[in-house]
């Protein structure tokens, strides 16, 4: 174990995955010489050189479309989106249109094992086009796995576990969690998709929360518990697709209540889908309506004042935890 | 003849010549052979659209009778190993890379038997042990897959060579640039290939694109650009030979403008009010099939060998759509076949539920 920051954890997954398989290569904007806009690939290029770490033009769907070539060809891409508002510029019809796709439309015949990853969320005053949480769309298409984690550990065992894989991952980090630090196991450490983290066990009130805002919603509790004595159990999916909706069934089973958190846009957010699996398969045990707590439906503003008022606080958490317990 | 707008500059010029010139004196097999392939496409298309019309055959259909020799010389020039991207006019490039008629007609008529398992259809033929690598519908977006998978080529060090195709519509993509910046910058194998029908869709290439000479957008990328006459397959095999051997041997993407033809609607529902009957009664003066025909009989050939090619080709395309009539339904549980090649155990979600 060691303390390290975030983006330190990604940096150590990728060159893990790089030493163990020559067809690992990473590209991206500034991945190589700059060291990384937010320094996740830092010292990879000393290590690894050119042809294995390489700095592309501002083209997001034309290295994206690389990507997706030699992941076709064999080859097993990490493809850096500086930041996941990027992939809108034609990214977004590579990874739809062709990596989720390809196995498919060719009846098998050819995979597509890439990583597209890259910083997501809201950073903090970088208003409208730069705070978007896109994790929503791209867990609706079949043919990608999506994985977002909220820890140092998360980050590097999902990622060497994304690395490994043979499908297309989309790999969502938070931009506001890379200069954070946590316990990081040294070398060899995965961390398998579609299994749930339980954060925090608790009897009253699940809550689901994944990514940076499960830390917010950990806060949450500290709160709920010391001050209205509601015992909570918090659950991190870690990917949204795959699901593990074994954990979150087992959990509702004890508490009966349920609270779903995510920093995205409120209307058709992924925690619309996780609240629908949970009616399904935990309907006989829910004791009230599942709430959920998420970014308000409107662009992010520049204000630090409005841009707190549109994210998931700690007060929006504990009214829910409040509704959801009748108090 | 091609005409070269920026000549590579490369040390290797010399061995890239030689190999071109091999090729000048076609021998008779070859030029049997390149008449074959395009009868086998013309014929298969013509059953296509028959079989359209007999709803046998649904969704979106582009036929590419008229473009039959674009394919066919530049797959002729490549070697195992080398790949192909196209669009979604793809019936061509798959029987020239070697598919079979019963594998693209099962497809066409959404069969267990089609190449992609009925789960692609006209627009998504793939046959990955021949190199075939798509089929796809998304106007623009393979070529910058084509550049990637030439990508792979370079960092295997295969020395192979990948075959993008697009059209004049298609051209006006901003994924394309990006495609040839990218294999400019970093010297891949791929070569562009536009083939310039004159349309995309019912919009005349003028109305489309800035400037009418496109090959020249190549110099902007450092690399070369040449045009060539799609009507005649030998100057296309010529004119693929030396960008292959340019791909090959040295990492140089070159752009292909080939001027060619449809003689048919962009889809099968386009009646094509967009140009003139006499526009595409004198284009079919230059038909492809017709001019290596005449090549063959000058060269002595004899009638009936022509004529026995061409009876083969039409016996293929009949049988294949014998068989596909023939041929079982997809189950059902393919449905949930070839969407992740990792899929995750049953108890987590996404299922699919029958
Ligand atoms: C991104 C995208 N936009 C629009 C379409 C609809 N569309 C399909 S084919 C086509 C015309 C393309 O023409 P061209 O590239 O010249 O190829 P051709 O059909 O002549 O072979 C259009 C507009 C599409 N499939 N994809
Ligand atoms: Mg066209």
């Amino acid at each position: 174990m060691a303390l390290i920051e975030y983006r330190e954890a990604l940096g150590q997954a990728i060159a893990e995955e790089m030493e163990r398989d020559d067809r690992v290569f990473l590209m991206g904007e500034e991945v190589a010489e700059y060291n990384g806009a937010y320094k996740v690939s830092k010292g990879l290029l000393a290590k690894f050189g050119p042809k294995r770490v390489i700095d592309t033009p501002i083209s997001e769907c034309g290295f994206t479309g690389i990507g997706v070539g030699a992941a076709m060809h064999g080859l097993k891409p990490i493809v850096e989106m500086m930041t996941w508002n990027f992939a809108l510029v034609g990214a977004i019809d590579q990874i739809i249109s062709n990596a989720a796709k390809t196995l498919y439309m060719s009846g098998g015949q050819f995979k597509c094992p890439m990583v597209i990853r890259g910083a997501g969320g809201a950073g903090g005053k970088l208003a409208s086009q730069h705070s978007q949480s896109f994790e929503a769309l791209f867990t609706h298409i079949p043919g990608l796995k999506v994985a977002m984690p909220a820890t140092g550990a998360d980050a590097k065992g999902l990622l060497k576990t994304a690395i490994r894989d043979e499908d297309p991952i989309i790999f969502i980090e938070s931009e506001a969690l890379y200069g954070k630090k946590f316990e990081v196991p040294d070398g060899e450490h995965l961390v398998p998709f579609g299994v749930a983290d339980v954060v925090k066990e608790g009897s009253d009130v699940t809550i689901i929360a994944h990514s940076r805002i499960r830390h917010t919603a950990a806060a949450a509790i500290e709160r709920i518990e010391s001050e209205l004595g509601i015992s909570c159990e918090l659950i991190d999916p870690r990917t949204l697709r795959p699901f593990d909706i074994e954990t979150v069934a087992k959990s509702v089973a004890k508490t009966n209540r349920c609270v779903v958190v995510e920093e995205g846009w409120h209307w058709c957010g992924v925690g619309a889908q996780i609240a629908e699996s949970v009616y399904t398969y935990c309907f006989d045990d829910l004791d009230a309506p599942v709430v959920r707590v998420a970014g308000l439906d409107v662009p992010m503003p520049y204000n630090p004042k409005l841009e707190a008022a549109v994210l998931p606080s700690i007060d929006r958490i504990i009214a829910a935890v409040k509704k959801v317990t009748y108090k | 003849m091609p005409t070269a707008i920026a000549a590579p500059k490369t040390k290797k010029t010399e061995v890239v010549e030689s190999v071109a010139h091999k090729h000048v004196e076609e021998s008779a097999d070859l030029l049997l052979h390149l008449y074959k392939e395009m009868m086998r496409i013309r014929r298969f298309e013509e059953q296509s659209y028959q079989q359209y019309q007999k709803s046998a055959i649904g969704g979106f259909c582009h036929l590419y009778i008229g473009q039959e020799a674009v394919c066919v010389g530049a797959i002729s020039c490549l070697e195992k190993g080398d790949k192909v991207l196209t669009g979604y006019r793809d019936h061509g490039h798959a029987l020239a890379m070697g598919m079979t008629a019963d594998s693209l007609m099962g497809e066409l008529f959404a069969k267990a038997t089609g190449c992609s398992k009925g789960k692609g259809g006209s627009m998504h033929f793939f046959d990955n042990a021949l190199g075939m690598m798509g089929g796809n519908g998304i106007v623009g977006s393979h070529i910058p897959v084509a550049a990637g998978v030439a990508f792979a080529q370079k960092y295997k060090n295969e020395k192979k060579v990948t075959l993008g195709f697009y059209g004049d519509g298609a051209a006006q993509q901003g994924a394309i640039h990006e495609a040839m910046n990218l294999a400019g910058l970093w010297r891949l194998p791929v070569i562009f290939v536009l083939e310039n029908n004159k349309y995309g869709m019912g919009t005349a290439v003028n109305r489309s694109s800035a400037t009418s000479e496109l090959c020249k957008r190549a110099e902007g990328y450092n690399f070369p650009g040449v045009t060539c006459d799609g009507m005649d397959v030998l100057e296309v095999r010529k004119c693929f030979s030396e960008a292959v051997a340019r791909a090959r041997f040295d990492n140089t993407p070159t752009l292909i403008e080939v001027k060619t033809y449809r003689y048919r609607g962009h889809s099968m529902s386009d009646p094509a009010n967009y140009r003139t009957a006499t526009e595409v009664e004198e284009k079919k003066k230059e038909d492809p099939i017709l001019m290596l025909k005449a090549v063959l009989i000058e060269r002595g050939v004899k009638e009936d060998r022509i004529h026995a090619i061409e009876e083969a080709a039409d016996a293929e395309a009949k049988a294949s759509v014998e068989h596909a009539i023939a041929a079982p339904e997809p189950d059902l549980s393919e449905l949930a076949t070839d969407i992740v090649a990792n899929p995750w155990p049953a108890s987590m979600l996404p299922r699919v539920e029958f």
